[in-house]
């Protein structure tokens, strides 16, 4: 992911200039653009929307969706909601995190997974479900969700 | 020939976009001419991804289709005597039973066709809305019964009602698609199967309270749902309302309208304290109306059909149509639009068959995960919002999840509280604090510390959330925790286990 950009910044928020209640919009590109919100973002979005850092970094901080650290390059989120703790789910996820010696919202040291607990995406009648790099995934068992953890391990 | 491909999120997360990828290729290879239109979801999720083949006799169905499947079925030219053939689909006796309203069109057009939409009955809703104009349209909403499909029930046409008549230079129609209980999935089907019916739901809401702006909040779970919705608004012909689709990001509590709100105007989702209430100030402090997509999306056939013909359907007070989402452990897993009144016990063993895992099913929680979980001994319960209220429980925005008997109830009970830590937004009390301290009474619990003292500061504590919370989130986490403690009490009552050396 690129690395802060004061200028890459200031041209983010020239695009929701003037828009109602900006700033989720705003802090989804900013992570969208450099893979999380950077410290540097707050100060300069503060400033640009006439708010107080505090106001800003607790929004960051409320959501979350809004990471202050860089993850690693694919992202494993994993069903903890009920739907899918019927369908075992909870199981699966703790086969992945003894796989990688992970907790949850830990990234691999190789730096290539993060894996992050969800709640609920919406898949409930394929349980149990997961969401590799915003792609859907259902019906996962042990072996289906050790090939997926295999690949992007590699 | 013409093949029918779900691109609904759940038929993708199990192969859909495979399926699409080989039918094409060979399709290439057999020099077969085909057509692929990417569909919304019928909501027969078990048999996803479930194709369509356009017939002189209808659509025929084959499902679940694998891609491995994919070059028998085109060699064979969709023969009906392939094992995966389901025939037609409406003949499913899951799809048969059911009174298709509100999705009418899910699963049959394509989403983004303009021209689907209105040969399949759209915009009709809001045209008639239009000649009768704001205060008629008000009262057919009223007339319907519809109450809020998010799960509070409130009727609708109340609550436009107050913001119609509360005077100001702006208002606003939000649409709260913060889908996040778990074993819900209407309003995500919805948007990705049918968006312009929201968008006519919307624009018929700001016609008869007078909103020009409307805004859609959806989950960032749904990346799906929020490319459908942006690119619908993108074709929207509708003059005169503007809507922008705003992402969500992570927060189950902004499912709550006044955290939504806050998270609209770019604060942390922190509840606000009723009143005002948002019909009066709601949005940037002006009036707004703020509905669940499943009360938005009802609103175009009350209007294009009339008040009374919904108001036909139902029972007591719960009229019209519900869609009812069986999730889980449960063998037909799917979409259920019906009337009001079916009891627990015909949705989970007659219409869901069951348990997939085939063992007997010993809980049911309905409502998301602040809903109740049943025992089979109230499978009498009509699914209604009294009924489930009388029983100590709710129906929400319309969430089955089954259970097998390997579940640990304590267990369950224990998980609500700790969703309820960590998605509290920290503004009251009885829920920031009550949830930690329950999670750490229930471990007692399961741990077998003194079981009757911790069982009764628990039921306490909950009722302090109950009574003390600021909003649902910790007002109803009592509702599956004291569920699981009284209609499965063997499950909290566990010899003392001893640290081991």
């Amino acid at each position: 992911m690129a690395a802060w950009s004061e200028s890459r910044a200031a041209d983010i928020l020239s695009r929701h200039e003037g828009r109602p209640g900006a700033l989720l919009p705003i802090l989804h590109d900013i992570q969208a653009a450099f893979g999380h919100v950077p410290a540097e973002a707050v100060p300069f979005i503060a400033a640009a929307l006439n708010l107080s850092r505090a106001e800003v970094h607790g929004v960051v901080s409320f959501y979350h969706d809004f990471r202050r650290e860089p993850v690693g390059r694919h992202v494993l989120k994993l069903c903890r909601a009920e739907a899918c703790q019927s369908m075992k789910g909870l199981e699966l996820a703790d086969q992945v995190l003894k796989r990688f010696d992970l907790e949850w919202g830990g990234t691999t040291p190789d730096r290539r997974l993060t894996v992050e607990a969800t709640y609920c995406l919406g898949l409930c009648a394929c349980a149990p479900s997961a969401m590799l790099d915003g792609e859907p995934m259902a019906r996962l068992n042990s072996d289906s969700i050790d090939e997926i953890a295999c690949e992007v391990s590699r | 020939m013409k093949i029918f491909v779900p691109r609904d999120a759940a038929a993708r997360a199990v192969g859909a976009d495979k399926v699409a990828a080989a039918l094409v290729e060979e399709a290439r290879r057999q020099n077969l001419f085909i057509e692929i239109v990417r569909t919304g979801s019928r909501g027969l999720f078990w048999l996803e991804p479930l194709i369509e083949v356009e017939t002189a006799d209808g659509r025929i169905g084959f499902g679940p289709v694998a891609a491995r499947d994919v070059p028998a079925l085109v060699t064979g030219r969709f023969d009906r005597g392939h094992p995966l053939c389901v025939g037609k689909p409406e003949e499913i006796p899951f799809l048969k039973r059911q009174t298709r309203i509100t999705f009418a069109r899910c699963g049959i057009i394509d989403p983004l066709s303009l021209d689907d939409y209105r040969v399949h009955g759209g915009w009709r809703g809001l045209e008639r809305a239009r000649s009768l104009g704001p205060a008629k349209t008000l009262e057919e909403v009223t007339k319907s019964g519809l109450r809020g499909r998010g799960g509070a029930g409130f009727p609708t046409g109340i609550k436009w009602k107050t913001v119609a008549d509360t005077p100001a230079d702006q208002k606003y129609i939000v649409c709260n698609a913060d889908e996040g209980d778990s074993g819900t999935y209407a309003d995500r089907m919805i948007m990705e199967g049918d968006p312009f019916l929201l968008i006519e739901g919307m624009a018929i809401a700001g016609l008869a309270v007078g909103a020009t702006k409307g805004y859609v909040y959806i989950r960032s779970e749904y990346p799906d749902a929020i490319r459908v919705m942006q690119r619908a608004v993108e074709l929207s012909p509708v003059d005169g309302f503007d809507i922008e689709v705003r992402v969500g990001a992570g927060a189950y509590v902004c499912g709550e309208e006044t955290s939504l709100l806050e998270s609209l105007e770019g604060k942390r989702g922190q509840v606000r304290a009723k009143p005002p209430l948002p019909a009066h100030k709601g949005l940037f402090d002006k009036p707004t109306v703020i509905n669940n997509v499943i009360s938005l999306v009802s609103v175009p056939s009350i209007l294009a059909e009339g008040a009374e013909h919904y108001a036909a359907l139902g029972m007591g007070r719960s009229r019209g149509t519900m869609p009812i989402q069986l999730a889980g452990n449960v063998k037909q897993g799917g979409l259920f639009e019906a009337a009001f009144g079916l009891t627990l016990g015909e949705i989970v063993d007659d219409i869901g068959g069951g348990t997939v895992s085939s063992r007997p099913v010993r809980a049911v929680q309905v409502g998301g995960p602040l809903g109740a979980y049943f025992p089979r001994a109230l499978f009498d319960t009509p699914f209604d919002y009294e009924a489930f209220a009388a029983k100590d429980g709710l129906i929400g925005h319309g969430g089955v999840v089954v259970f097998d008997d390997t579940v640990d109830m304590a267990q369950q009970a224990r998980f609500a509280l700790e969703f309820c830590g960590i998605e509290s937004c920290g503004k009251c009390t009885p829920c920031r604090i009550g949830s930690v301290r329950g999670v750490e009474t229930i471990d007692k619990i399961i741990r077998g510390e003194r079981p009757a003292a911790n069982l009764a500061l628990v039921t306490d504590l909950c009722n302090t959330m109950k009574f003390g919370s600021l909003c649902a989130l910790g007002g109803f986490t009592p509702y599956p925790v004291m569920s699981a403690i009284k209609h499965f009490p063997e499950d909290f009552t566990r010899p003392l286990r001893v640290a081991a050396e």
